[in-house]
Parts: C-alpha cells; sequence; structure tokens
C-alpha cells in the first residue's frame, strides 16, 4: 500500500497538474479527441458519445461515494429524471436545449437533496438500502405520472436544436457531448481543491471527526448529494437527447449497480476512476458481441448468451476488484506512474 | 358487507404471505447477525434454490421417484452452494470495509441471475406445488391452501429456528459471535464455522421459501427481486431481533394485500420501499432492533 506524499504545503497539495506528463498528457487526450471522431465509423462514434454521458454520471457518482463516502444504489434513476424533465419540457413545452439542460441539473439537483435526507441520520449499510428504495420509488413515480410521461409507453424527443443546428448525426452529437464530459470532470478534479472538496473528503474519512473540526454534516452532506445528483440530471439531459427514446425501464436499479460498478472497477474518489470505469462497462459487451459474431456460425445461439455473459462478467469484475484491487484501475495506473518517476530506484 | 368480507379475505391473504416472508427473512437476519452483512443476494440464492428444486423435481419423475425426494436434494445443493459462496467470496473480505462486503453481494445478483439465465433461459417455468392447489373457507372467507401450509411451514420453520438459537450449543455459539467476534474466537468458538454454518441455513430456508412461492405464480429470474423487497421486513423488524422479523412479516405482507385492495396491483410492488424508506427516515433500528452505539 502506498501511504504519505512528499508534500509540504497547501500549494503543493493543491496543484492541477501533479507531473508536467500531466499536462502533457492532457493536451494529448484533447487533441485525440478532437481528431479521434473523425476517422472512426459511425458506431464507434456513438459508443463515444455514450461513454461520454457514462462518464458524466459516473462522475457524479464519485463526488457522492468515492469521495464523500455516501453509497449511492440511485444515481441510475436520478439520471432518469434529468431525462424526463429534459424531455417533458422540450417535447410538451418546446423549451430548447439550452434551458432544458439546466434545469433538469437543478430539478435533480433539487430531488437528490431531498433523497439525501436519510443520509443525515444513517450511513453505510441503512443508506445503501435508502437509495435502492428511492431508485425504485422514483422509476415508479415516472411509471405511474402518465399525464406527464406517457409511462411505460415512453416518450421520444426532437433532436435538439443548437445556434440554429439541428445536432442528429453521430457526428454532431459527439461534439456536443465530449466537451461537456470533459468540462465536468474537470470541474470534480478541481472542487478537490477548494473548501467545500476538503470538507467531503473529511467526511468520509471519519464524519464525527469533520463535525467536530467545525464542518457542518447538514450543509456538505447535502451539498454532496446535490452535486452529484447535478452531474446525473447532466447525464440524463443530454440521454435524452442522444438516444431520442425513452422509458422507464432504462433507469431502474440495473443502471445504478452498473454505474457503482463501474465506480469501483475504475478506482472510487481518484479523478480518473469514471473515465476507466465508463471505459471498461462499455467495452465489456462490445467485446463479446464481437466474440459472439464470430463464434455463431459454430454455435448460434451464441448472440442470445452475451447479455447474460455480460451481466456474470460484471458482477465477476466487481468482486474481484473488491477482493484483490479496492482501489481500482487507477491504483494500477498510479503504479505504474509512480515506477516511472522513481525508476531505476524502485519496482 | 362483501366489500367486508373481500377485505378480511385479503387480509388472511396477505398475513399467510407474511409467513413465507418471515422464512425469508429469517436468513438474512441470521447471516446479518453472525456476520454483520446484510446478503442483498438473498433473494437470489433462493431464486437458484428453487431452480434446483424444479431440475430435480424432472429428475426424480423420470427415476419414478415420488417428487418429495427433491425437496432434500434441492435444500442440501442450495445449502452447499450457500457455504461455497461465503466460503469463497465472503472469507477474504473478513475484517475489510463494510462497504466492500455489501457490494460483493450485490455484484453476486447479477452473476447467479446471469447464470440462471444461461442454464435454464429466461422463460417462466412451473415447478411443481407441494400441496394440491385447492380453496377452503374459514367461516366465509377463501383461502388457498397453498398459501396456508406454506404460512405453517415457515411459522413452525421460525420457531424452530428461534429454539435452537436460544437453547441449543450451535445456538449459542452462533449469539457469542454475533456479540464479539474476537472474545468468541478466544473463548474457543469456531467463529468461520458458524459464518459457514449461518449461510447454509440461510441459503436452504430461502430454498424452501422458494420453494413455497413458486407454484403460487411461476419461476422465472426476477423472483430473485422478491428478497430486495423483504429487506423492508428486516428493517422494520430492526435486523437482529427475530421477533421483530415475524411481526414485521406479518405486518409487512398485510400492508401488501391492503395496497393491492385499494390501490391496485401496481402499488403493491413499490409499497415495501416506501415503509422502508419511512423507517431509515424516521426509526433506523427498526421496531425491534438494538440500537447501535457507535464508539468513536
Amino acid at each position: 500500500m502506498h501511504i504519505g506524499n512528499a508534500r509540504s504545503s497547501y500549494q503543493a497539495d493543491e496543484v492541477m497538474w501533479k507531473r508536467p506528463a500531466h499536462k502533457g498528457a492532457m493536451l494529448l487526450i484533447i487533441l485525440s479527441l478532437l481528431i479521434l471522431p473523425f476517422w472512426v465509423g459511425p458506431y464507434h462514434l456513438m459508443l463515444m458519445s455514450q461513454l461520454g454521458i457514462f462518464v458524466i454520471a459516473i462522475a457524479g457518482l464519485n463526488i457522492l461515494t468515492g469521495y464523500t463516502g455516501l453509497i449511492s444504489l440511485g444515481q441510475g434513476a436520478f439520471m432518469g429524471i434529468g431525462a424526463y424533465t429534459t424531455a417533458v419540457l422540450a417535447t410538451g413545452y418546446g423549451f430548447p436545449p439550452w434551458a432544458t439542460f439546466p434545469l433538469s441539473i437543478i430539478m435533480t439537483a433539487l430531488i437528490g437533496i431531498g433523497f439525501g435526507l436519510p443520509s443525515l441520520r444513517v450511513r453505510g449499510l441503512y443508506l445503501t438500502i435508502a437509495t435502492l428504495a428511492a431508485n425504485v420509488i422514483i422509476v415508479f413515480a415516472i411509471r405511474k405520472l402518465e399525464w406527464l410521461t406517457n409511462g411505460d409507453r415512453g416518450i421520444n424527443i426532437e433532436p435538439a436544436i443548437l445556434f440554429g443546428f439541428s445536432i442528429e448525426s453521430e457526428l454532431e452529437k459527439y461534439f456536443v457531448i465530449a466537451p461537456l464530459a470533459l468540462l465536468f470532470v474537470l470541474f470534480s478534479q478541481n472542487l478537490f481543491r477548494t473548501k467545500i472538496g476538503r470538507a467531503f473528503i473529511a467526511i468520509r474519512e471519519q464524519d464525527y471527526s469533520a463535525e467536530i473540526m467545525g464542518i457542518s454534516l447538514i450543509r456538505y452532506k447535502l451539498t454532496a448529494f446535490a452535486i452529484g445528483s447535478a452531474y446525473a440530471g447532466a447525464a440524463g439531459s443530454l440521454w435524452a437527447y442522444f438516444f431520442t427514446a425513452l422509458t422507464p425501464n432504462q433507469f431502474n436499479l440495473s443502471q445504478s449497480i452498473l454505474f457503482l460498478a463501474a465506480l469501483i472497477i475504475g478506482g472510487m474518489g481518484t479523478t480518473l476512476g469514471p473515465l476507466f470505469g465508463a471505459v471498461f462497462v462499455i467495452l465489456v459487451p462490445e467485446t463479446l458481441r464481437a466474440i459472439a459474431g464470430l463464434i455463431t456460425p459454430y454455435y448460434p445461439l451464441a448472440l442470445q448468451a452475451t447479455a447474460p455473459i455480460t451481466e456474470i462478467i460484471y458482477g465477476l469484475l466487481i468482486i474481484g476488484f473488491l477482493i484483490f484491487e479496492p482501489m481500482g484501475l487507477s491504483a494500477i495506473w498510479a503504479r505504474i506512474w509512480r515506477y516511472i518517476d522513481r525508476w531505476p530506484f524502485t519496482r | 358487507m362483501n366489500e367486508l368480507l373481500y377485505i378480511v379475505e385479503d387480509s388472511l391473504t396477505g398475513l399467510l404471505t407474511g409467513g413465507i416472508y418471515a422464512l425469508m427473512a429469517v436468513g438474512m437476519v441470521l447471516v446479518f447477525k453472525a456476520t454483520r452483512v446484510v446478503n442483498f443476494a438473498h433473494g437470489t440464492i433462493m431464486m437458484v434454490g428453487t431452480y434446483f428444486f424444479f431440475s430435480f423435481s424432472l429428475l426424480v419423475q423420470q427415476l419414478g421417484l415420488s417428487f418429495w425426494v427433491s425437496v432434500p436434494l434441492a435444500l442440501l445443493s442450495t445449502g452447499l452452494l450457500g457455504m461455497f459462496l461465503e466460503r469463497v467470496l465472503m472469507r477474504p473480505l473478513l475484517g475489510q470495509s463494510v462497504f466492500s462486503m455489501i457490494m460483493v453481494t450485490v455484484a453476486l445478483i447479477s452473476v447467479l441471475e446471469g447464470l440462471t439465465i444461461l442454464i435454464w433461459t429466461s422463460d417462466a417455468q412451473y415447478p411443481p406445488g407441494l400441496f394440491p392447489l385447492q380453496i377452503s373457507f374459514i367461516w366465509e372467507a377463501a383461502v388457498n391452501m397453498q398459501l396456508f401450509w406454506g404460512f405453517v411451514i415457515g411459522l413452525s420453520l421460525f420457531v424452530l429456528i428461534s429454539i435452537v438459537l436460544f437453547l441449543t450449543r450451535i445456538g449459542v455459539a452462533l449469539r457469542a459471535t454475533a456479540s464479539d467476534q474476537a472474545t468468541a474466537y478466544s473463548m474457543g468458538i469456531n467463529v468461520p464455522g458458524v459464518f459457514g454454518m449461518t449461510w447454509m441455513v440461510a441459503a436452504m430456508t430461502g430454498c424452501l421459501a422458494g420453494i413455497l412461492l413458486a407454484p403460487l405464480n411461476s419461476l422465472t429470474p426476477s423472483l430473485g427481486h422478491l428478497g430486495l423487497s423483504v429487506l423492508a421486513v428486516i428493517i422494520l423488524g430492526g435486523l437482529d431481533s427475530l421477533l421483530g422479523t415475524l411481526i414485521a412479516a406479518l405486518l409487512i405482507g398485510w400492508l401488501e394485500a391492503m395496497t393491492g385492495h385499494f390501490l391496485g396491483g401496481d402499488y403493491r410492488e413499490v409499497m415495501p420501499y416506501i415503509v422502508v424508506l419511512l423507517i431509515i427516515v424516521i426509526r433506523p433500528y427498526g421496531l425491534f432492533g438494538s440500537k447501535e452505539v457507535e464508539r468513536i
């Protein structure tokens, strides 16, 4: 285990780029995000947009669960609130995207605060169950408010129109989603250089100690829920414009479990964790589908088996990471960097 | 008058279902008492056990034996599955954070459900009922006899487990482990053995509950989701109190029936979760649970 660090001042702890190489890596990522879409096909572009949406939702869960220590099994339903707010405002009342996006975020944050109230009394196990119950109740409410949400029949929404352009093709969608995803990730990275973020970490480590040091638990726990849900709301709003057809089932408990799984696989409480996790959970079913496509000629039922096998692999990945690498892929990533940093003095 | 009769009938059905819920919940409570882990996958293990029963009943039929033979076979194999899961998944996490343990049981839901779909497909199956499908009348209220016998079995097993817990050496070992692991170890109690045994008993009682429940509707991989609504039972009962669990199970069964009666079947499913949220906000330690004292 890696304990402690060599930083001796707050300035050193708060620097945005811990290594010069990070800055270079960041530039490289932005550059590839700009170039890549022009030489991959529409299918891979679609996957990349989906990745962007997942990254936002998981980054929100990371703020709540990874940094503040409040376990949530409700992120999928919060995303549903964002998606439905956008869909209802856009189709029912003709709101433009630049209005639905922030309104969805605000709506989800408010409902998130409401369902965050139990976190003031309970922690750990009880909070997990409370958020699980919240997920079921929210999805049920979406199904039952038929006059508003069209129930199980779902809503179809028109493509977004931004600055006179209709955002329809995969490429256009990508260039809306990718910068937003990057922005949200950078915001979460920056959050933990501020007073609020530090308060979150203190609460995660030991909430009583945090309270004794003068951190208002009520304020910061609810803030964490608000920010985490706001991220889900943003992801949901993009989801609505991206998938265009919404049904309540898209946001049920398994979606929330998937997000938490991605966070565990990627690494909780790290900036890159959500990114690694999202890449992983999107790649697993794709790889399996590719393999199934290869063996279908010999075994015609292969394609049918991919869905349950995907589920099994997700489960096994969570279990494996929890037992063998609880800090996820970003711990492996950090180890590689440490090795490069200290070479040749360390193994 | 007729309306009143329907309410009485539904109440009876609800209470009887509550008896089966108690049987499902007792496994979760035992595991929680011993290991401080709420097993989110309990319902899923129950579902797998019911599939075991279904397969064994087909096998036994082919061999020309009575289908009663398949009950002990299913119980045994589910018990072994429970022990295996404890040994392979939970034991390495001993002493780790509660979060890891909870998440492992959540992950177990996906693994077991996926395996079930691979083996038995997700089509509905119809395992044989242990008791003939017939309606009897208590005064004037119609009662499904399958449900009635399920209630009787559930309740008697519940009482049996309580007796074992309070009057035998094994029960004392379990209660000692529950109250203080380190001390239990130093007094010579085989703590890992206790863990394995509770998981086995939990899986077996769950399997039995599944066998009793399955003929009432049908058997699909989503039967496991019932385990999540039983969370309402154990939270309301107070997590570590057996008496509380029994009362909570009957209460939740009755409440479900009443919501079904007055608001319709859809609301039935969501009612336990609303109860759970309310209890957690108002009284997190449930009706009869011990208030957790946190030491800093």
